[in-house]
Order: structure tokens, then C-alpha cells, then sequence
């Protein structure tokens, strides 16, 4: 993407620098991007390696889908489905979304705090050289003699530990490997932020998607180390005779449950704390309004992060909990939701009485906020305990997250590639195909998991390859959503590639309503974006700003 | 920005050691699991990839100090990025033990005693081992076929307290190497700093005495149950800190010989400091919940 971004530079003839090293061929070019210690480059190769693995596990949903369009065993044999739904659920959260958002903070960070790069520009370029190593790992396991890991994405004890298939080791390196790349990334983002910022930006002043990174790296700091400790206990319970999950030996299965999902609740937010701040910056904008209530959004952001330690047995309110820990993650849980609820009607109020136009970034945007409500409401309905012991393991839960981290987190790294793309390559996307992909995308995934609701209701258990007669009419309708769904993405990546070659060129400011610092630089934004830190008034116009 | 004049920050230019850091952590964990499953060349390659992983820290870290000792690095907003670094990246080691700590505790609190019958384990307790009675240490397992429990455990106040006592007082030296350091006095820096490091040494010599100890005598292993699981686990992972602990003393010890710390420059040395009080604090909590109570 950035090619475009240091043609328009390069020229520049002096010693310091201002463009990428290019270098002589192939090696040269192959050097300049593995070399890389640019944010934007590294932000590139976040982006792009998202990209691919999006499309990887994309076609494993297919394939999923493909399984579930009829019952009976009709096309995979049901061991390789539950590789599938394995390898899709570890791709989509560590390979896809999770890149994608540190791809966003590559970007975006410096130009929206007013630096000329993130703090650590060395370790940043290991952060991302790390992961393709990480997939390597992953996916050999498909390759390799037996089968791929076939326990869920959650990789429970005993189906991963006394059960699990030799390749189960291959992930847990791959896991390891993923956890230090987020870990070194966390550390970089977190100590750009703080220390970074132009003079006069003070933490009150930060966009919110500011705000939403600073909180995810200190959640990605905090649980990254603790799923690297529950892997480790999973390798040793496997080769090293230790009894962490082993019952017979005074441990307990349910004890991996407990680490797994201490760092599994605060990772959902992970996935979605960068998403609210995606759409803090693209409301506003499109709105023509300052975002309505910028303190109460960070502070929802804070609580939200700080809640999500406490809890995590909500994952497991079937295992034979004590009560009164059932009681205790319950209330916690629903607690999220008043946090949440601000932030959705913050949104919604920003919206109010604005100026609103509908170009495809707010498309997504508006889908976001009513679609990912829905996801936020069936997450609601879970967390009450009794109702949980319904709803557990069926198709109800797949609804659920599918809702929040497809028209939530997936459509939030959307829109914010439609908003800042014509920042990053100078050039502006079509807006007929990013219309065309917004509403095809937005039906389609209704039809996709809209139904699971009413199957998982009706007792459709998930992660099993065949389901009862009765159930096919919905699962019909979903394969379907989802194929649509699957090859309404290719619209996206056709016009990413349409917009880095042939799209007209766009002004610094791109929206008439943009505020941020990021649109007082050209587009596309120079290679080290900020080489003088720019003035911030004292009163940054954030809060108390009169309406544009 | 990228200009080496003073006071501006310092951006790195193209770097090829994070790809040789990429590649060793792939032999590494590549070989490892190799090595696991019997593959010839799986050691190899995991050793291969700690050569690597040396040479790339080597490498690495001479380039920041050389971008240092060329005053590149002279900056306090420079200083403040690697402070922030070196303090995430402590906390994110605080809460992997955190998760050993957190396994240990759910494992005394909960696990053992509902195998032992109580609270709601009444039923697990009846139908799998009825004979099996809940205690800390634990000798005896639920399962004695599949987990045979230690002997004995080893006693707090013998080798552990001594080796409590070792490392309090390398926290010691090691302030007063800082110190030192604060006022340029090299000979004391490096008396102090190397005292630091012999301490870190005489620590591990004491662990392994108590590994043969506990796996010879007292039939304490890995495999021993979850007594064994947890002790081995948890020490076994703060004497691998302590070790890279103490290489990185070693280095500093290197450092002070060579000249290279004055009053304004020594984030290395209090970045180790830090890391040495933080194995220390571990050190500490072990001791009450590991060998104490």
C-alpha cells in the first residue's frame, strides 16, 4: 500500500531517511520490506499478512458451511471438519483480526499523536517478523502425520493434553511464538503512547482510538503471558509427566479452563477495544459533530478493560462451579454492559442532529453499532447463569460471537481501512464497489448467523459435523449467507488494489469533516510523519469544542 | 528525524537483526518440537537456533550500544522509550509467573481438597479415589499407579532459607553497585557488581544441590504429583531467570570494566538492576507459598 506513499517522496535528495531503501532487484526490494523499521511499512506487512490469512480462514468457514449445508456426513470426514473449526477460530482471532488491528496502530499511532514513528522502531519490525514464522507452525500441523489439532480453538484439557494429536505441539510453539509477538508489540505501542505524544497532547487529549490502543496493549501485556503459561503447562502435562490437568495426580482439567480463559475474556476485548476506537473517529467525522461524551467513552473504555479480569468463569458456567462463583461472574458480566451501553449510546448520540452523510467507512460504521448491539444483547442472555446452562455449547453461542467479531471487529477493520486509506497510498477507493461490498456484506451475514440463533435456541449443538433432520432448513439459509458473505470480500481486496493503482488522488484533508492531527499531513502522509512535532493548543478541541 | 544531531530522536535505520532473531526463534521452537517427537535432527536444530539467538543478541545489543556510545541515543525522550520498554516488559514476566502462582493456588485452594471430598467434590471424591485423603505437600496422589508421591518434601529452613538469605543480599550488592555507579567509582561499581553476580551463581549451584536432593533422596519429580508439578514448575522457571539474570550481571560486569556507564548513561545497568530485583520479589513469593506455608 505504501508504494505510492514513497514514490511521491523518494525524489527527495538529501541524507536523512525519507524514503524507503530500495535497493538494487529483487533482493533489494525483498531486503527494504523484511529490513523495514518504518511504521508504515510494518503497518503494511500487518495489514497485507491479515489480508492473506483472512482469505485462509475464510475458506475453511466454507468449508464448514459446505459440511453443514445438508445432514449426514456429506463432504469432510468428521475429523477433518473439527480441524477446521480448530484452525478457523486460532486463524481468525491470532491471524487475522488480531494483525490487522496492530497493522491499524502501526499507521495511524504516530500520525495521530504527532511522532515521527513508533518509540521502538527495531523491536516493532521483530514484532511483525515473528508472526509469519508463528503460521508457518500453525499450519504445517495440517501437514504433518495424524491429525491437525482437532480440540477447538480453546484447546481444552484433556481433548488437547491426553488426547490431543502429536501435532498439538507444533501449535503450542506457534502459540508461543504469537504471544511474543504481541507481547514486544504491546510494549511498543504502550511506550509510543505515553512517551510519544507532541507536546501539549495530553492523555485527555488523545483520539479514542488512541485511548483504545493504549488500553489493548496494556490487556494484550497483561494476558499474553498467561496464555503462554497455560500452553506450557499443556507441553509439560503432555511430555514432562507434570499433573496440572491430570486429576490423578491432585490437578484438574477444569483448572486449564480457569488460565485459558483469564487471558480468553480480556483477548475478547482485545479484539474489540480498537474496534470501538475505529468508530469513535468515523462517527464523528461523518456526523460533522465532535464524538458526544469523549471522557465517559474513555473511561467506558477503562472499565471495560479492567471488568474483563473478573470474568472469565462465565465461560463456564456448565462445569460444576461452586454457586456462589456462578453468582460472582454473572453480575460481573452483566456489569459490562453499562459501560458498553455508553459507548453505544454515545455513538448513536453523536449521530444525533448531525450532518450525516454515508459514504462506505460510515456505512460500516452505522452497521457496526446496530449489529454489534445485537451481538452485545445474546451476549447479555448468556451471562445469566441459568439461561447459560440452556444456551451452552449450541449453535446460540456461535451466533453470538460470530456477531460480535464479524459486524463488530471484522467490519471495524474495514472501516477503518476505507477512512484511512486515502491517507496511506494519496488516492481515494471506489466508492460504488465499497458501496457495493458494504450492503452485500451486510445482508449476507445476516442471513450467515441471524439463523444460528434460532438453531442454537432450538438445541443444535456446535462443533459437530452432522445435526438432526429438523435443522436444515436454517443451516441451508446460513451456507448460503455465507458463501455470499465469503466472495463479497473479494469486492474489498479488488478495490484496495484498483485504489493503490488507478484510484483518483486525494487531498490531505480526505473528509470534510475530519479532525484528527493525521489529516493536517499530505496524502500520503510523508515517510516519517511527523518530523517536527505539530503545535497542540493547550485546549486540544476534543471536549469542548463548539460544533463544527 | 532520522538525523544523528543531538537531541532529536533517534529513529534506527534498517535493521537485519530482528529477522535473525526470527529465524532463531523458529529453529528453536521448530527443533524443539522435533526433538519431542523423536525427529533426528530436532536437537540440532534447536541448538542451532540458541547459537543464533546469541549471536543475534550480540549483535543487536553491541548496535545500541555503539548507537550510544555515539551519542544517538542522548536524548531523554529516547531514555523514557527504553524505561517504558524495559518496565512493560517486566510486568508481562510478572504475570507469567502470575499464572503459575494462580495454578498453584487454585490447585491448594480447590483441586485437592474437592479430590479429597470436600465441598462439591463429595461425589468425585466417592466415585474415583474413596481412599484418597487431601494434604499439603501432597504425598500421596489420588492415583499412586499413575503419579507415585515424593517421600518427603524438602525442608524450609535448611537450603531454601539459605538461598533466601543469597539472593537478599545480591539485592544488596547490587544497590550498592548502582551507587557506585551514580558517583563514578569504578573499582567499587565492579567489586560490588561482580559480588552481585557470584551470589547469582552460588544461588544456582545451591538449586541444582536441591534438584539431586529432591529427585535422589526424597523421590520429589516433575512426575511426583502435583506437589512435584508445581514446585518444579515455579522454581524450576525463577532459576531460568535467574540465569539469564545473571548473564546479563555478568555482561554489566563486562560493561563497567570496559568504561562504558558514567553518571547520565547507564540505563543498561538499572534495567538489569531492575530485572534482578524483580527475580528477587519472585524469589520471595515462592518461598512463602512453595517451601513456607
Amino acid at each position: 500500500m505504501s508504494e505510492q506513499n514513497t514514490a511521491a517522496i523518494g525524489t527527495e535528495e538529501d541524507h536523512h531517511h525519507h524514503g524507503p531503501d530500495n535497493g538494487k532487484g529483487l533482493m533489494g526490494y525483498v531486503k527494504r520490506w523484511v529490513f523495514t523499521t518504518n511504521h508504515k511499512d510494518i503497518g503494511t506487512l500487518y495489514l497485507w499478512t491479515s489480508c492473506i490469512m483472512f482469505f485462509i480462514a475464510g475458506t475453511m468457514a466454507l468449508l464448514i458451511r459446505t459440511e453443514l449445508f445438508q445432514p449426514g456426513e456429506r463432504l469432510l470426514d468428521p475429523d477433518f471438519f473439527n480441524q477446521m473449526t480448530t484452525l478457523h477460530g486460532l486463524i481468525m482471532v491470532f491471524g487475522v483480526v488480531m494483525p490487522a488491528f496492530v497493522g491499524l496502530a502501526n499507521w495511524q499511532i504516530p500520525l495521530m499523536i504527532g511522532a515521527p514513528d513508533m518509540a521502538l522502531p527495531r523491536l516493532n519490525n521483530w514484532s511483525f517478523w515473528i508472526l509469519p514464522f508463528a503460521f508457518i507452525l500453525l499450519i504445517s500441523t495440517l501437514f504433518l502425520p495424524g491429525p491437525a489439532p482437532n480440540f477447538g480453538w480453546t484447546f481444552y484439557a484433556p481433548l488437547s493434553t491426553s488426547y490431543g494429536p502429536p501435532s498439538t505441539d507444533y501449535m503450542i510453539f506457534a502459540i508461543h511464538l504469537l504471544g511474543i509477538s504481541s507481547i514486544l508489540g504491546a510494549i511498543n505501542v504502550i511506550a509510543t503512547i505515553l512517551n510519544m505524544r507532541a507536546p501539549g497532547m495530553g492523555l485527555m487529549q488523545m483520539p479514542v482510538f488512541i485511548w483504545s490502543w493504549l488500553i489493548t496493549a496494556f490487556l494484550l501485556l497483561s494476558i499474553m503471558p498467561v496464555l503462554a503459561g497455560a500452553v506450557t503447562m499443556m507441553l509439560t502435562d503432555r511430555h514432562f509427566g507434570t499433573s496440572f490437568f491430570e486429576a490423578a495426580g491432585g490437578g484438574d482439567p477444569v483448572l486449564f479452563q480457569h488460565v485459558f480463559w483469564f487471558f480468553g475474556h480480556p483477548e475478547v476485548y482485545v479484539l474489540i477495544l480498537p474496534a470501538f476506537g475505529v468508530m469513535s473517529e468515523v462517527i464523528p467525522t461523518f456526523s460533522r459533530k465532535p464524538l458526544f461524551g469523549y471522557s465517559f467513552m474513555v473511561w467506558a473504555i477503562i472499565s471495560i478493560a479492567l471488568l474483563s479480569f473478573i470474568v472469565w468463569a462465565h465461560h463456564m458456567f456448565t462445569v460444576g462451579m461452586p454457586v456462589a462463583a456462578q453468582l460472582f461472574f454473572m453480575y460481573t458480566t452483566m456489569l459490562i454492559a453499562v459501560p458498553t451501553g455508553i459507548k453505544v449510546f454515545n455513538w448513536v448520540s453523536t449521530m444525533y442532529k448531525g450532518a450525516l452523510t454515508f459514504e462506505t467507512p460510515m456505512l460500516f460504521a452505522v452497521a457496526f453499532v446496530f449489529l454489534f448491539t445485537i451481538g452485545g444483547f445474546s451476549g447479555l442472555m448468556l451471562a445469566i447463569t441459568p439461561a447459560d446452562y440452556q444456551y451452552q455449547d449450541t449453535y446460540f453461542v456461535v451466533a453470538h460471537f460470530h456477531y460480535v467479531l464479524v459486524p463488530g471487529s471484522i467490519f471495524a477493520l474495514i472501516t477503518g481501512v476505507y477512512y484511512w486509506l486515502p491517507k496511506w497510498t494519496g488516492r481515494m477507493y471506489s466508492e460504488a464497489l465499497g458501496k457495493w461490498h458494504f450492503w452485500l456484506s451486510a445482508i449476507s451475514l445476516n442471513i450467515t448467523f441471524f439463523p444460528m440463533h434460532f438453531l442454537g435456541l432450538a438445541g443444535m449443538p456446535r462443533r459437530i459435523p452432522d445435526y438432526a433432520l429438523q435443522f436444515t432448513d436454517f443451516n441451508v439459509i446460513a451456507t448460503l449467507g455465507a458463501f455470499v458473505f465469503g466472495f463479497s470480500q473479494l469486492i474489498f481486496l479488488v478495490n484496495i488494489i484498483w485504489t493503490i493503482r488507478k484510484g483518483k488522488p486525494a487531498t490531505g484533508q480526505v473528509w470534510e469533516g475530519a479532525h484528527g492531527l493525521e489529516w493536517q499531513l499530505p496524502s500520503p502522509a510523508p515517510y516519517h510523519s511527523w518530523e517536527k512535532p505539530p503545535n497542540i493548543l493547550p485546549h486540544h478541541p476534543r471536549e469542548n469544542e463548539p460544533s463544527y | 528525524m532520522a538525523t544523528p544531531e543531538k537531541g532529536g530522536y533517534y529513529l534506527a535505520p534498517p535493521s537485519h537483526w530482528p529477522i535473525v532473531g526470527s529465524v532463531a526463534l523458529f529453529c528453536i521452537m521448530f527443533g524443539a518440537a522435533h526433538w519431542l517427537h523423536d525427529v533426528e535432527y530436532g536437537p540440532y536444530l534447536f541448538f542451532a537456533g540458541i547459537g543464533i539467538l546469541i549471536f543475534m543478541m550480540f549483535g543487536w545489543f553491541g548496535q545500541v550500544i555503539s548507537d550510544n556510545q555515539r551519542g544517538l541515543l542522548d536524548n531523554k525522550q529516547m531514555d523514557h522509550s527504553f524505561r517504558w520498554g524495559m518496565c512493560w516488559f517486566i510486568f508481562s514476566e510478572v504475570m507469567f509467573f502470575g499464572a503459575f502462582f494462580g495454578a498453584l493456588f487454585y490447585i491448594r485452594i480447590f483441586s485437592v481438597p474437592w479430590l479429597g471430598g470436600e465441598g462439591p467434590g463429595a461425589i468425585t471424591h466417592l466415585l474415583l479415589w474413596p481412599n484418597f485423603e487431601s494434604t499439603w505437600p501432597l504425598l500421596n496422589t489420588p492415583d499412586p499407579s499413575k503419579f507415585t508421591g515424593p517421600k518427603s518434601v524438602l525442608d524450609t529452613w535448611g537450603l531454601p532459607a539459605l538461598n533466601t538469605l543469597i539472593l537478599l543480599t545480591s539485592g544488596a550488592t547490587i544497590t550498592v553497585a548502582h551507587w557506585a555507579v551514580l558517583k563514578e567509582r569504578r573499582i567499587q561499581a565492579l567489586v560490588a557488581q561482580g559480588a552481585t553476580a557470584l551470589l547469582g551463581i552460588l544461588f544456582l549451584v545451591m538449586q541444582v544441590h536441591e534438584y539431586t536432593i529432591a529427585y535422589m533422596e526424597k523421590g520429589l519429580t516433575l512426575g511426583s504429583g502435583v506437589f512435584g508439578t508445581t514446585f518444579f514448575m515455579l522454581t524450576g522457571f525463577h532459576g531460568l531467570h535467574v540465569t539469564l539474570g545473571t548473564i546479563m550481571l555478568i555482561v554489566i560486569f563486562v560493561r563497567i570494566y570496559k568504561g562504558h556507564f558514567n553518571k547520565q548513561r547507564h540505563f543498561a545497568f538499572e534495567a538489569v538492576s531492575w530485572y534482578w530485583h524483580f527475580v528477587d520479589v519472585v524469589w520471595l513469593v515462592l518461598f512463602v507459598f512453595v517451601y513456607w506455608f
